[in-house]
Parts: C-alpha cells; sequence; structure tokens
C-alpha cells in the first residue's frame, strides 16, 4: 500500500483551468473522498493520479516514486469506473482475470486469486455469467474485484456508485468501507453525494470550480466549512446563512432581531470586518435551533416536515429569509405562528461577507 | 368510502394494481397482438416477394433454354436445361452442315457437347469466366481487407486521440468521395498505364482499398465513437499497453462495426463495374465487365448472362448471410451502463 501526493498539479484545457494547482497528500490506507458538483475538476485529479490524464504541471508521487509522466499500466493502481466498464464479451471471471494476465501469472494463480476475490465479494456463483446478465449491483461487485485481484498500490474509485439503484447503493457502500477497512488500502473515491462523502471519508477534499475549497474529516467540513460554498454545499439542507450587523458583542439580523455572539469571536469580528463597515454572514447549522420563548430571534412557522425521527422546521424572519431548524419529532407548529428561537453559541460560525472566507475564532488559525 | 359499482373505472398507468402485459409468451399474448403480427409477417413478405421477383426471374432465366428466354409471353414451366451454364463456362464454334452430320454421328460426346450439338455448335474450349470470377474473388478480398484494417487503425486513431488538423483531415477524407468515381477514370487509365499498373491485381486493389478506405474510416469511426473510453482505459490501467487494449477491449467491441464495413467494402468492390472495364483486360479482368462479354455475335444469350449473374450474386449472399448476426446493430452493446 502506498502514499500518494500531488506536488502543484494542475490542468488545463485550452487555456481554462479544470483544476488550479493542487497540493494534497494522501496518508497510507488513508480513504479520501474528492467531493464537489459535477465539473469541480475531482473527476480529472482522479485520472491525474491514475495517469489517464496527463498533468499540465505539477508532480504526483506515488510512495515517493515520481509517476507524473509514466503510463496508467506502470502505477500499479486500480480503477474502478462509474459504468463499470466490464467487458460485455467475457464472463465474470475472465474480467477479473483480466489484470492477471496482463502480468502474465500462472494459470493456476489466476484461478486461485480469482476464487479468494469472488469468495470475499460474495459473488463466486456468478463467475461464469457474463456482465449483461447481472444486476447492477453485481456488475459492480465484479468491477470491484477486478480492481482488488491484483492487490494495487492504491484504489481510485470513479462515482463507483452512482449508476446503481438506492436500494444497492447504501448496501455497496457499506461493502466498500468494509472492504477498505480490510484491505487496508489506500483509496481516492471521487462522489457528488455529500451522504456517501461523509460516511465513507477518513478524509474528505471539497472542491468547487477547479479549486480544493477545504481539506479535513466529515465532522470538520462540516462543523467548521472554511467558506461559504463548503458551508452550503455540505449538509442537507445546507447552513443556515443570515446576514448581520455586528456592533459590540452582539449581531443584529437583517429582521431586527439581534443576538449576543461567543466571546472568543470577539476581538476576531473586530478585526476581520474593518473593511466591512461591520457586515458579517452569520451560519449555523439546523440543530443549533433551540426553539423556545427565551430565544432571542423572532420568526413565524413556514413549513414543518416530519423526517421520521425528526422535525425539519421552516422559519421565515421577518425580512423574508428561510431558517431551518432541527426539532424533536413530538413538536408540533401550526403554519403561520408567531415564535421565538435562539442559537446554540458553540454551534454558530460567522463569514466575511467579501471574501466569502470563515472567521476563526481568537486562538484558532485555519 | 369506495362502493361497489357494476362498472369501475379503467385503472390508470399511476394507480397501483394497474398491470401491462409486457410478456412475449404467445399464449399470453391476446388475440388482437397477433392478429397485427401476423398482418406484420404478411406485409414483409409480400414486399419481400416484389423484391426478390428480378432475383427469382434471373434465376429462373439461367435454366432455361434459348426460345424459352426469349419467348413472348414469358414461361413459367419448362423444361431446365443447364445449356445457360455450358454457354457461360465455355468457348464454342459453329459447325458446318457436314461437320454437325460428322459430330452427331460420334457416340463419344459427353452431356455438354450434346447440349452445345443441339445448337449447331462444338465446344473448344474453357471459357475466361472461373477465371474471371476467381480474380474478383480476389480483388475483392484483399481490397476489403486492406481497406477495412487500415480505416479501423485510422478510425480508433481518429476517435481516441488529439491530432492536430483532425477536422480538416476527416473532411479531406470524406471528400475522397465527392468526385463522381467516373470522372477520374481515364486520367487513372493513363497513371495506371504508365506505371504499369494497368490489368495488374495489385492495381486493382489498390484502387478499390482506396476507394472504400475513406467510406470505412468514416462509417467505423462512428462505431468507436460509441464504444465508451472506459473499457480502454480500464485495460490501460489494468497492465495493457495501448495496442493491447485496441486488440483486446475495442476490437471485440467494434465487430458490428466491423462487419457491417466490411459487407460494404466488399459489395463495392465486388460490383464496381466501370474502373474493371477501363483499366482491366486479360490478366487481371473481374466479373462484372466480364458477364456482359458472353452477348456473344449470334444473339443475345440470356442465359448465360443469366448464369453468369447467378454465380456472381452467391459469394456475396455468403458472405452477408454469415456476418447477418453483426449486422443487426447493439447485439454487442452490454454492460455498460448509461445513468
Amino acid at each position: 500500500m502506498a502514499t500518494i501526493e500531488l506536488k502543484q498539479v494542475e490542468k488545463k484545457f485550452a487555456e481554462s483551468f479544470a483544476v488550479q494547482p493542487l497540493d494534497l497528500t494522501i496518508n497510507d490506507g488513508e480513504f479520501v473522498v474528492f467531493l464537489g458538483p459535477s465539473g469541480c475538476g475531482k473527476t480529472t485529479t482522479l485520472r491525474m493520479i491514475s495517469g489517464l490524464e496527463a498533468v499540465t504541471t505539477g508532480n504526483i508521487y506515488l510512495d515517493g516514486r515520481d509517476v507524473t509522466w509514466l503510463h496508467p499500466s506502470d502505477r500499479d493502481i486500480a480503477f474502478v469506473f462509474q459504468f463499470f466498464a466490464l467487458y460485455s464479451h467475457m464472463t465474470a471471471r475472465q474480467n477479473i482475470a483480466f489484470p492477471l494476465q496482463a502480468q502474465s501469472e500462472s494459470r493456476d494463480q489466476i484461478t486461485k486469486k480469482v476464487a479468494d476475490v469472488a469468495k470475499m465479494l460474495k459473488i463466486d456463483h456468478i463467475l461464469d455469467q457474463k456482465p449483461g446478465s447481472l444486476s447492477g449491483g453485481d456488475q459492480q461487485r465484479v468491477a470491484l474485484a477486478r480492481a482488488l485481484v491484483r492487490r494495487p498500490a492504491a484504489f481510485l474509485m470513479d462515482e463507483p456508485l452512482g449508476a446503481l439503484d438506492a436500494e444497492f447503493r447504501e448496501s455497496m457502500r457499506a461493502e466498500i468501507k468494509q472492504l477498505h477497512i480490510r484491505q487496508e488500502a489506500t483509496t481516492v473515491y471521487v462522489t457528488h453525494d455529500q451522504i456517501e462523502a461523509m460516511a465513507m471519508g477518513d478524509r474528505i477534499v471539497i472542491m468547487s470550480k477547479a479549486i480544493v475549497q477545504q481539506v479535513g474529516t466529515p465532522s470538520d467540513v462540516y462543523h467548521n466549512p472554511s467558506n461559504l460554498f463548503v458551508a452550503r454545499f455540505i449538509g442537507s439542507p445546507g447552513m443556515n446563512l443570515l446576514e448581520g450587523q455586528y456592533v459590540d458583542g452582539r449581531v443584529m439580523l437583517a429582521g431586527g432581531s439581534t443576538f449576543s455572539i461567543p466571546n472568543a469571536y470577539n476581538v476576531a469580528l473586530n478585526q476581520a470586518l474593518n473593511d466591512t463597515g461591520g457586515k458579517v454572514i452569520v451560519g449555523f447549522r439546523p440543530e443549533a435551533v433551540r426553539v423556545g420563548d427565551s430565544g432571542e430571534i423572532a420568526a413565524h412557522v413556514y413549513a414543518d416536515d416530519l423526517h421520521g425521527g425528526y422535525s425539519m422546521l421552516h422559519f421565515e424572519l421577518d425580512d423574508g429569509v428561510i431558517v431551518h431548524g432541527r426539532v424533536g419529532r413530538d413538536s408540533h407548529h401550526t403554519i403561520g405562528t408567531g415564535l421565538q428561537f435562539g442559537v446554540d453559541p458553540a454551534m454558530v460560525r460567522f463569514f466575511h461577507p467579501v471574501t466569502e472566507q470563515a472567521i476563526q475564532p481568537n486562538g484558532v488559525h485555519a | 368510502m369506495a362502493t361497489v359499482t357494476s362498472s369501475p373505472a379503467p385503472p390508470t398507468s399511476n394507480q397501483p394494481g394497474y398491470y401491462v402485459n409486457y410478456s412475449t409468451r404467445v399464449d399470453k399474448v391476446g388475440l388482437r397482438p397477433r392478429i397485427a403480427t401476423m398482418v406484420r409477417a404478411i406485409i414483409a413478405v409480400i414486399i419481400a416477394f416484389i423484391m426478390l421477383i428480378p432475383v427469382f426471374w434471373m434465376g429462373l432465366t439461367a435454366f432455361k433454354s434459348r426460345p424459352d428466354a426469349v419467348s413472348v409471353p414469358p414461361t413459367l414451366l419448362f423444361q431446365p436445361t443447364l445449356e445457360g451454364f455450358v454457354s457461360l463456362l465455355t468457348d464454342r464454334r459453329q459447325l458446318t452442315a457436314a461437320e454437325l452430320q460428322e459430330y452427331q454421328a460420334r457416340d463419344d460426346l459427353n452431356w455438354a457437347d450434346e447440349l452445345t450439338l443441339l445448337r449447331g455448335q462444338v465446344i473448344i474450349g474453357q471459357s475466361q469466366f472461373p477465371r474471371q470470377l476467381l480474380n474478383s474473388l480476389i480483388i475483392s478480398a484483399a481490397s476489403t481487407f486492406f481497406s477495412v484494417t487500415f480505416g479501423v487503425l485510422a478510425a480508433y486513431a481518429f476517435s481516441r486521440f488529439q491530432i492536430p488538423g483532425k477536422d480538416d483531415l476527416l473532411f479531406f477524407i470524406l471528400s475522397q468521395r465527392m468526385l463522381p468515381a467516373v470522372v477520374v477514370t481515364i486520367p487513372i487509365f493513363l497513371m495506371y498505364k504508365e506505371i504499369g499498373l494497368h490489368d495488374t491485381h495489385f492495381g486493382m486493389i489498390l484502387l478499390y482499398t482506396s476507394f472504400n478506405l475513406s467510406f470505412s474510416v468514416w462509417l467505423l469511426k462512428g462505431f468507436i465513437d460509441e464504444i465508451p473510453r472506459e473499457y480502454e482505459e480500464a485495460a490501460l490501467v489494468d497492465g495493457y499497453t495501448r495496442l493491447q487494449a485496441f486488440r483486446k477491449v475495442v476490437l471485440p467491441q467494434a465487430v458490428t462495426g466491423i462487419a457491417a464495413t466490411t459487407v460494404f467494402a466488399l459489395i463495392f468492390s465486388w460490383n464496381e463495374y466501370a474502373f474493371a472495364l477501363m483499366l482491366t483486360s486479360n490478366n487481371a479482368r473481374t466479373a462484372p465487365p466480364s458477364i456482359p462479354e458472353v452477348l456473344g455475335t449470334g444473339g443475345i444469350e440470356w442465359a448465360a448472362i443469366a448464369a453468369g449473374s447467378l454465380a456472381f450474386l452467391i459469394p456475396v449472399v455468403i458472405v452477408t448471410f454469415a456476418l447477418r448476426k453483426h449486422l443487426l446493430r447493439g447485439v454487442t452493446f452490454g454492460a455498460i451502463r448509461k445513468g
């Protein structure tokens, strides 16, 4: 298994950036997820690591070895494609054996390795079928088996669950995670599905418009988004973001409500908001919302959806902005009624309205 | 508050319980679809019959005697004879009355001799036709092989690689087909005369290959464009070189296109008449310009012409039949799912 290191890797297509210069080190055995909307450069990055796409500038190291200009077949990596890319003219067994034949292994070795990996993925019974007759989940298992059978230094997966039905997706997610844990294989996984990213990644690399927006653990990118894009993109719904005016330890929201902010932020906000005249963007997750008469913000109920285990309450502030709050499933609110709510001070985040970057509290440096 | 009424409203497709019969089992298909299928089959048979009448007539004529072939009204029922085939495959000489009597007295004649004798002729040797048919086979097979081989390589390159001036090159290749071929027969005739390619197999193979190549590049590019790149990319990552990936992954997927291109190229070079007439004489003459040559001097030998056409038809029919499975598109496209 291996570390993957990207140094100032960039990709241009006809003068426009597909990937802006990017630095990243993926540790041995780590599961890193590239997450972002389509066209953000995540797949291009993955393809550059695999060698299917040439870098414009920069270097890629696999276990310290510079592989930037090596042919894909010389990199000892496996690639799992979104649409499986199984060869329809071969049986599942032949598909799995295909990479081993490239290394001209003995027939006995190949038979044994194929049997081992098929057993691990529980596809022994379908080995003699052609891909066309298999279900989506089984096709993807065969594709995974083809990647695993060679025991490569790293796995690259490009939306491997994207083509599956929802019911398969959930179980395959667990299977891939389980495989990763057993194999301790360095894995780079590309997806546009944040649930997948949060559930599977040791670390998430969030990309947008060819730029890496944030690299962090799932909890990190969820609770401490580094900018407004991440705050909006992660979570469903995303973070509540309200325009406010910072004045001496309090923030006045556009609708007129004010609320006090945690002390740790005072100095930082004072410094950061010098050039905006105190304008700030306040962010908090739906689960930071505390409904109750002691709350400092006035709103009225806009909608109330029961999600089974909890309810998602949507409030409309006086200026028409909608705020989402997660509340217990037993709380019932009539649409249109006014109420007060507060925000858990520990869960409030602040963003600069112009640079859109997060403002870190004192003593914390991004 | 559901109440049972005597005539419930017909279910609509978004109601649960609505059932559409997608089965193709004969015992499950209703009467009306079965009649529709039968009607369609009957129409298809009628159209096929109309299309096949000329071929059928040609087949009949090949076995007709001379009077039967030209009789008005045409005869459907007649005494079949191999006269046409004999005149196609032999060279004959008209006998004088004295010679005729002498020949009729001989008893060492075989059935073909007897047959020609009925027309007052004697067989003096084999005709050129079998050799010309063989020429046709050699030239068409070779030119088809080369145009498909080069075509598939060029089409792959055009489909997958960034080539400077790719669009211009493709247009240039297409433009090879824009000029009516007949326009260049004279220049090519003069060129071939000059460089010694006239009436050679190599010259004809070269000519037909270059004619077919532009067509085969375009046709095959369409097919290869439709093969997702992931197939080769998977092979590349799995440790194969580009050429290995092409051979093991792309070629099997492109079988449909290759088969279709093969049939088209073969039919073109097999049928080509104008150039063959101009550029070949004795050595490399192909079948198409030779069939009219059996026209003969003593009136039109319809039976011989029909027999020649029939023989000429057979190789193409065999190849087309052998490849018919691949000619139906989409048979091999399977395991890439388009989300």
